[in-house]
């Protein structure tokens, strides 16, 4: 195991290589992340050295990254979560009353009334409450427990955990995993990191991105061959690809899921933005209800939500919950030990969680803020959407769905074969070779298709709608003419 | 083939698995004869290895003092009016008051709009500044680098060279992380392969905290206990690693050495020959040291002082400090600040190979970053105010008040433990917990054997009973086979702790009468 150094003395090769290290950590990606940002965040380091560049900023489309995009907090959460880090803001006049009440009510649950008290691991038990009420209210009148509510570090954290709990079994028991092509590449990094079989099923590009039974049913065939499929994961509203399923399709995904003995992950993210007429969020939760005992009653799902999407965009605080149904018990009492190692998940989240739960109410001091505020911030993204569409579709050789709700846009994209066998020479993924090129060329950081997966021989990019009005315009316009340019060249 | 013929080949295939692997419900018959089916995840058909993860810090007792907690809240009549949550390192639930500078700058970042408000401090406005500035769009609420942010990690680097008389530190080699389990959970996953008796083999310390063990359960890796030594105020005896080690050659690839300084949960301050003997053998032995070091301010012994291993390796020169591959952790959940609710921690890589450092850059990037009021706070921590600034005094005279309450409660433990016939209490140099050894009556633990219970569960659920103190048995840390302790936070305010420890002390008394 020894090494020549330079100077001839044997030198030792290290403990941990990437030879003998994680092999699953290996073969984890996460695009969303990846080389290109990797590229992105050089070209922004050269750009403040006063390298010459043919543009002045590097503009981050790749990630949901609301507030890093210009758009503002939701005012009533940020004067709470103040009263809570520094409670002597109590008895300032500056804030008004619901805030303060509910920071008092919120430290009151908190040990020595503090945020900086662990919780209980499971989440603070009047937030979980709160949480179990906004869910029934949700789903119209629906029961929801306290005790089924999990509150997490971000969504990402819930949905890890779950599947933690699901991946078991050798060889060909090895538990397989259905997930949406294309998907949010969370789902596909844990699957590698856990070493479960990924169970890829199409969506369909065609009808704006929908979701087909004979599709699921073709995938579970095909993988019964190889794994034991256990596990059903859905994004609704969808990431990258932005539809919102109809309730049609929801039912007959838990139909798909009770026949095939599958539990359900439904994750669910994105459910206050849903932009188009004619689309609304349906939650997997009431639908399920909604069929009837024989579903309510079997059917094992785990739901997700998140403070870093919607309306408030508080990505860095990672607030999150998951409520599981119809969960065996003793499964339950092990999830519950599980997370009890980690302790429990952030403070300050938590708090922020319970606000996006329980809000300001018609009769409240803060709510003409709050819902000015929110109203905009869905107002200006609804608006966004419908020009990205709107615009992408004017250039040849890009075709864009409808975006329906989410943040991003998954259009698809025509390259010239030259541009392939060019992305080849160079190793290329074409869809990256393109994203490459319009990074260094304009500064615009997106995401190639091939990192949330799409149907060979398509290539994509995701974009994400958020930057504001005025620059999207600019941002759209630059790819489209990057795009005409990209097709010239190549031609 | 035509497509009947293909269905039909399908349909054989399919019909050749096993009903388990065609997805099919296992039936089951129900009490009246009726068919149910089991549900798609059992205790039978989940990840085996998280069913061997215990964490006793949050374990069994726990959920019991909760129970009691519930039903004195509804009126039951108890022998005591309280639950004294003794368990865990929790300061703040325990009244310890936090820093009010650090409060201040969180206020600040939370909601900039504070920034006009006269009552805040110069020094305050300028991190909080400062801290935003290097978010994405001036917020606390975006998703930061996955590292963490870049300006806090240059903090955590400069706090390191100076806490480390000047041994450089490169910000690069510093990760952001939610609370230091994290950093420790990452870094054993990156460690953890092979197969049979090549399985990454672990060496942790007996007793140790329960992240460790739960971390490697889950992880399936070999878990290699070394002991410390009880009778030496629980240090270490490179005798008792190289012993460990050999034996666990002959079943596993022992790679990693973790150690805990100061100590949980017993306390000890390894000595400046301690670490560095440590070092050599871990430098001979080709094992990757990981130095969880979060309790580094906690030091009361006069005789002791905290040594970072980083330093030390420095400081036995290039043939160690260019070579032994090192990572130690912190956090912003003990010492003076006691935030742990804020989840917020980093950990320091040294001497890891490149590759495996941009594996590691890529694994944290999928759950993209630490929560970014964590990361402000571990800012504060590493920058606190300097001399000739405005918070400065007032943050001192905090400081100072919380770590010499925590030695004056430290020595008082110590002192009334050991005045008690049957428990014998090492000396609390450092960190928050004492774990004194208890003698137990042979009929108790006939008793606790027969009911199935660990002896020092049944002492201390006995305990909890009775007088509403929740401490955690010492079979949670690991111990001596045939010795028992139990492990108590210091944390209670001075007057409450006094109380608490009469009462243990009362308890002990009657329990030894009680199975004498």
């Amino acid at each position: 195991m020894s090494q020549q150094a330079v100077n001839g003395v044997p030198c030792r090769g290290k403990v941990l290589t990437l030879d003998n290290m994680n092999p699953n950590v290996r073969r984890v990606e996460y695009a969303v992340r990846g080389v290109i940002v990797q590229r992105a965040l050089q070209i922004e380091k050269e750009l403040k050295e006063g390298v010459k560049k043919p543009f002045t900023e590097v503009i981050k489309a790749n990630i949901g990254d609301a507030h890093a995009m210009g758009q503002k907090p939701i005012t009533f959460l940020r004067q709470v979560l103040a009263l809570c880090s520094y409670p002597d803001l109590l008895e300032d006049n500056k804030f008004p009353e619901d805030a303060k009440q509910r920071a008092r009510r919120i430290l009151q649950a908190c040990g020595g009334h503090s945020i900086g008290a662990y919780s209980a691991s499971q989440g603070i038990e009047c937030i979980r409450q709160d949480v179990a009420r906004y869910i029934e209210k949700r789903d119209g009148g629906i029961s929801s427990n306290p005790d089924n509510i999990y509150l997490s570090t971000g969504a990402s954290d819930a949905i890890v955990t779950m599947l933690k709990l699901l991946v078991c079994g050798e060889g060909r028991d090895r538990t397989g995993v259905m997930i949406s092509i294309p998907q949010y590449p969370l789902y596909s990094a844990a699957l590698a990191d856990l070493a479960a079989v990924q169970i890829s099923y199409y969506l369909d590009e065609d009808k704006c991105w929908s979701l087909d039974v004979a599709e699921l049913k073709r995938a579970i065939n095909a993988a019964r061959q190889h794994c034991n499929p256990r596990v059903l994961c859905i994004i609704n509203p969808g990431n990258p690809t932005g539809q919102v399923q109809s309730r049609q399709c929801i039912e007959d995904v838990i139909r798909f899921a009770k026949e095939e003995h599958l539990f359900l992950m439904a994750d669910e993210v994105y459910q206050d933005n849903v932009y188009a007429e004619g689309c609304k969020f349906h939650s997997f939760k009431k639908v399920l209800f909604e069929m009837g005992a024989e579903y309510s009653s079997t059917v094992e799902m785990a739901s997700f939500h998140s403070t870093s999407k919607c309306y408030m965009g508080e990505c860095g605080f990672r607030g999150g919950y998951m409520e599981v149904i119809n969960m065996d018990p003793e499964v339950k009492a092990q999830l519950t030990k599980l997370v009890s190692v980690r302790l429990c998940p952030p403070v300050p989240g938590q708090a922020l969680l319970d606000l996006v739960v329980n809000p300001p109410q018609p009769d409240e001091p803060s709510y003409n803020t709050f819902m000015k505020e929110r109203t905009a911030v869905l107002a200006a993204l609804s608006e966004k959407a419908g020009l990205t569409e709107k615009i992408f579709n004017t250039v040849p050789g890009i075709i864009c769905n409808p975006v329906q709700g989410a943040m991003y846009t998954f259009p698809r994209i025509t390259l010239p074969q030259k541009a392939i066998d060019k992305a080849k020479e160079e190793g290329l993924v074409p869809d990256m070779f393109y994203c490459m090129r319009l990074l260094e060329e304009e500064g615009i950081c997106l995401v190639p298709g091939s990192g949330f997966g799409q149907r060979e021989g398509t290539f994509h990019f995701r974009m994400t709608i958020l930057p504001p009005t005025e620059k999207l315009k600019i941002v759209l316009q630059k790819i489209r003419d990057y795009h005409m340019r990209f097709t010239q060249e190549f031609s | 083939m035509n497509h009947g013929t293909a269905l039909l080949w399908k349909r054989r295939a399919l019909s050749s698995l096993s009903a388990t692997r065609r997805g099919l419900p296992k039936e089951k018959m129900s009490e009246n004869g009726v068919s149910s089916r089991a549900k798609v995840l059992t205790i039978d058909t989940m990840n085996p290895t998280v069913k061997k993860v215990e964490y006793a810090v949050r374990g069994p007792i726990v959920q019991r003092a909760l129970e009691l907690e519930r039903e004195l809240s509804q009126g039951m009549k108890k022998p005591f009016v309280e639950v004294i949550k003794a368990n865990i390192g929790d300061a703040h639930a325990m009244g310890q008051q936090p820093i009010t500078f650090f409060r201040q700058v969180l206020a600040l970042c939370s909601y900039p709009e504070l920034l006009n408000d006269t009552t805040f401090p110069e020094d305050a406005k300028s991190r909080a500044r400062r801290i935003l500035q290097s978010c994405g769009g001036y917020s606390m609420g975006s998703y930061s680098a996955s590292q963490g942010i870049e300006s806090v990690r240059q903090d955590v680097a400069r706090y390191i060279e100076r806490r480390d008389d000047g041994v450089p530190c490169d910000p690069d080699d510093i990760y952001l992380t939610t609370g230091a389990s994290d950093g420790i959970v990452t870094v054993l996953k990156l460690l953890v392969c092979g197969e049979g008796a090549a399985r990454t083999g672990v060496m942790i310390s007996i007793p140790q905290y329960p992240l460790y063990s739960a971390a490697l359960a889950e992880l399936s890796a070999v878990q290699i206990n070394y002991y410390l030594n009880e009778e030496t105020c629980w240090s270490m005896d490179i005798s008792e690693l190289q012993r460990a080690l050999d034996e666990a050659r002959r079943h596993c690839n022992p790679r990693a050495l973790c150690i805990i300084n100061p100590g949980n949960p017993t306390g000890q301050v390894q000595s400046r020959q301690c670490i560095e003997d440590v070092i050599r053998f871990a430098a001979k032995e080709r094992l990757f040291l990981m130095a969880d070091e979060v309790y580094q301010d906690n030091v009361y012994a006069d005789s002791c002082k905290f040594h970072s291993f980083k330093k030390v390796l420095f400081d036995m020169g290039p043939e160690y400090s260019n070579t032994v591959e090192l990572v130690s952790f912190h956090s912003t959940s003990k010492c003076y600040m006691g935030e742990c609710g804020f989840r917020g921690g980093y950990m320091e890589i040294i001497n890891m190979d490149d590759e495996v450092k941009a594996q590691l850059t890529k694994l944290v990037s999928v759950r993209l970053c630490p929560p970014v009021p964590g990361q402000a706070l571990m800012d504060l921590v590493v920058n606190p105010p300097q001399t000739g600034e405005p918070s400065y005094d007032k943050f001192i005279k905090e400081r100072t008040a919380t770590l010499s309450a925590l030695a004056e409660k430290a020595t008082l433990t110590e002192q009334v433990l050991n005045t008690v016939q049957g428990i014998s209490c090492n000396p609390v140099q450092g960190a928050m917990y004492s774990f004194p050894r208890i003698t137990i009556p042979e009929k108790a633990i006939k008793e606790a054997t027969d009911n199935g219970q660990q002896p020092d569960m049944f002492y201390c659920m006995k305990l909890l009973e009775e007088t509403g103190i929740c401490l955690v048995p010492g079979s949670g840390f690991g111990q001596k086979d045939g010795t028992y302790h139990f492990r108590m936070t210091i944390l209670p305010p001075k007057d409450k702790l006094t109380i608490l420890l009469n009462k243990v002390k009362e308890f002990h008394q009657k329990f030894t009468q009680q199975y004498s």
